[in-house]
């Protein structure tokens, strides 16, 4: 190719020139510095910290409710971390991963209850849950070697569902050598009582033990994957993930692989479901439907499919914001802190800020005039208004007795109000902002206020749809190309 | 057998020997009755017009076709029906017409990923990094330098560590190709590494090829419709039409060939000149 000094000086090697969109996404500022800053300690220190104070959390005067969130998480992120070496690597699109949770509960359940009278040891029970639950995940990898994409999540989707419905109808199974039939499952009802965890002599039988074992237990999975990520199985994971004639013809046994990713995604599912039997000590058919499915992948795509801080920060948010959500008060702070960094971030310019929201609290006034003038009847600040923002809220905002019904019709021209805004130009949409943020707002003190059960899942799922059309890539995800 | 070092051209085993291969796909034979060998270190161009069979010819050696008749052989031993992969660790890498890169990897890890084939860490090696994954990691990344060096500058500094999707059209096809080296094979098969560039990049692919013969001794089939690089490179030349060898032979004696004339240029063109 006769590389010249010359030649190698000319096009092509212009360093500044390739690394224009990695500066682009860098961004400037506050945020960057802080972010640079950051990784710019060494690794032990950036994991040691998140680690050091998910530890520290039950010893600072915690209840077990906190810790029951903290168990809740950390099963949710050995999920999180089997999924991503399936969907996350290989690209796997696996809609039955929940039914190896399923399983390896139901399998702890078999082997430490009364349901068969069992009670093996939990560590022996333990290596034949994981053991039979990868050996579900291997099969249930089988279609893979053929089905690709759209056509393995249809046919996972249906293992998955089946599951449930196995579980559900298998309380009276007739053997042919046997004269009555026999529970296997207990039905809709589940199995329960199932033993505790004990290993060498330890009982775990508080939420305190089962919190610092899903510590380590998260800590080591997290490790592991690390490893693997770089490694000649997880660039084979990647590669094929990526193209999987390519890496066919680049010695990679694709098959194999695919059914390796399976099998070990299922048996990590599978310890975090025989944690989860013993936990609750029981285990019921409802827990593991779609939307444990739907949340566990929410929490990876959202995290950054791939990214390990990605998918254990994605979990963390899908697990703890419903619960912060769970409290009015909370919730009350989190949505308007949300709605107003939300429009400063949107606006981008200091100018705008005090303009906007000076509408906004003039619109506030003049409706309440409005609403006073057609006679609507209302409730006083004392009858509604709770909480440190009361007194402000109360005299802003209009109450009128009839919630429900103002409620809903703020509501339905409310999601009209910002699907439409998509449309217009910059210029209008800050015109009608001040107006909308009032709406939001009303709406949300008049009716979502009302049902925080509702609310919180809106709220969730509004800020997903945020979430991913400002970083489609995920929190820690890197910008993808699909086909070039 | 086969990594890195290809054998010697006194070997009279041709590195790669087609024995009469026919593959239809339904009515269509794409390959009809095709014989040819490849000597070690060879340079062998396939030319032909569009549909003549030739990316078919390819997928038959490489293991994504298994051809209805006939047989394949690397060094004398089968490789007819054989998986791609198994294909690829025996010693066949390929490049593609239309670059199948992976695109959200870096330039290193898509090297790295073709040595797949070549390394041996388990699982538990890579979770427990014994010294044997560590040992294996350290050869990887020299074999990275390695394999990119052939290519100048290139591909390497900070390139490295940047997705194969920002590189440019013609870095992607060198990486392609840095990637089939990687693979550790002794056979090359280079289906079009021309195709889109510029007459100065054209010319820089046409040295690579040679040097990839000369310093590394591969063996190498390239398919290729830049007349300049096929005379450029070629050691032999074939021209496939409608599955069938037309022509075989030096680049002048296969481009003055009246039944190649006639391939691409329609009946009578010969007989006018």
């Amino acid at each position: 190719m006769s590389t010249t000094p010359e030649d190698s000086r000319g096009i092509g090697t212009d360093e500044w020139v390739a690394q224009h969109g990695e500066r682009a996404q860098r961004g400037t500022g506050l945020y960057a510095r802080i972010g640079e800053a950051w990784m710019g300690l060494p690794s032990l220190v950036r994991w040691g910290i998140p680690l050091l104070l998910v530890v520290l959390v039950p010893f600072a005067g915690s209840n077990d409710y906190i810790l029951r969130i903290g168990i809740n998480l950390g099963l949710f992120l050995l999920l999180a971390l089997g999924l991503n070496l399936v969907v996350g690597y290989s690209g796997l699109l696996d809609l039955g991963f929940i039914a190896f949770y399923g399983f390896g509960a139901y399998a702890y359940a078999a082997l430490a209850s009364e349901q068969f009278g069992l009670h093996l040891p939990s560590l022996l029970a333990i290596v034949i849950v994981v053991v039979t639950t990868a050996a579900f995940g291997f099969t249930l990898g089988l279609p893979s070697r053929r089905l690709t994409g759209d056509y393995l999540a249809i046919a996972t989707l249906f293992f998955g569902q089946m599951f449930v419905v196995l579980m559900v109808s298998s309380d009276a199974v007739q053997f042919p050598w046997m004269d009555e039939p026999m529970d296997l499952t207990g039905g809709a009802n589940g199995i329960s009582n199932v033993d505790q965890l004990s290993v060498l002599g330890f009982t775990f039988d508080s939420n305190l033990s089962y919190y610092l074992l899903l510590i380590v237990l998260v800590v080591l999975a997290t490790v592991a994957t690390k490893r693997i990520h770089f490694s000649r199985h997880g660039l084979a994971w990647r590669s094929l993930g990526e193209d999987s004639l390519a890496a066919q013809h680049m010695t990679i046994p694709t098959v194999r692989l695919k059914l390796l990713a399976f099998t070990l995604g299922a048996g990590i599912a599978g310890l975090a479901g025989a944690i989860f039997a013993s936990v609750q000590q029981g285990v019921y058919p409802s827990t593991f439907e779609l939307p444990l499915l739907i949340t566990i992948y929410a929490a990876i795509i959202l995290g950054g499919l791939g990214s390990i801080p990605g998918v254990l920060l994605g979990a963390a948010i899908m697990t703890i914001l419903p619960e912060l959500l769970r409290f009015p008060e909370y919730s009350n702070w989190l949505f308007l802190v949300v709605l107003i960094l939300g429009t400063i971030m949107y606006l981008k310019s200091w100018k705008l800020v005090p303009a906007v929201f000076a509408g906004m609290i003039a619109i506030g006034f003049i409706a309440n005039v409005i609403f006073l003038a057609i006679g609507v009847p209302y409730l006083t600040t004392a009858e509604w208004a709770k909480g440190p923002l009361a007194p402000v809220l109360g005299s802003w905002i209009f109450m009128p007795e009839e919630r429900v019904l103002i409620g809903n019709i703020a509501f339905v021209a409310l999601v009209v109000a910002v699907a439409w805004m998509s449309l217009l130009t910059r210029r209008t949409t800050i015109i009608l902002l001040p107006f909308v943020l009032w709406l939001a707002i009303f709406t949300w003190e008049v009716r979502l206020m009302l049902e925080p059960s509702i609310t919180r899942q809106l709220l969730v799922g509004a800020l997903l749809v945020v979430l991913m059309a400002t970083r489609p890539q995920g929190i820690f995800g890197k910008p993808r190309v699909e086909v070039l | 057998m086969m990594s890195g070092s290809p054998e010697s051209e006194s070997n009279p085993t041709p590195a790669l020997e087609l024995i009469d291969i026919t593959k239809r796909f339904g009515g269509l034979t794409s390959l009809d009755a095709l014989s040819l060998a490849v000597a070690p270190s060879e340079i062998l161009s396939v030319i032909g017009p569009n549909g003549a069979g030739k990316t078919t010819f390819f997928n038959v050696i490489t293991g994504v076709y298994t051809p209805d008749e006939g047989d394949v052989l690397l060094f004398g031993e089968s490789i007819r029906g054989v998986d791609p992969h198994k294909v690829a660790r025996r010693g066949v890498a390929r490049t593609f017409q239309n670059v199948r890169l992976f695109q959200n990897l870096t330039v290193r890890e898509n090297i790295t990923a073709a040595m797949y084939g070549r390394t041996n860490a388990s699982l538990f090696d890579i979770v427990f990094r014994t010294p044997r994954a560590r040992r294996e990691e350290r050869e990887n990344e020299e074999r990275v330098l390695d394999a990119l060096s052939f290519f100048g500058t290139r591909l390497q500094g900070y390139r490295l560590d940047q997705p194969a999707y920002s590189l440019s059209y013609a870095n992607r096809r060198r990486l392609e190709v840095a990637r089939a080296m990687a693979t550790g094979a002794s056979v090359l098969l280079l289906d079009e590494p021309a195709a889109g560039m510029n007459p100065k990049e054209t010319q820089e692919i046409t040295e690579i090829i040679g040097r990839l013969r000369d310093e590394r001794s591969y063996t190498i089939v390239v398919i290729e419709h830049d007349m300049h690089v096929v005379e450029g490179v070629s050691d032999r030349v074939i021209a496939l039409d409608h599955g069938v060898k037309i022509a075989e032979g030096s680049f002048e004696d296969v481009a003055t060939h009246p039944a190649v004339i006639e391939a691409y240029l329609g009946r009578g063109s010969a007989a006018r000149k």
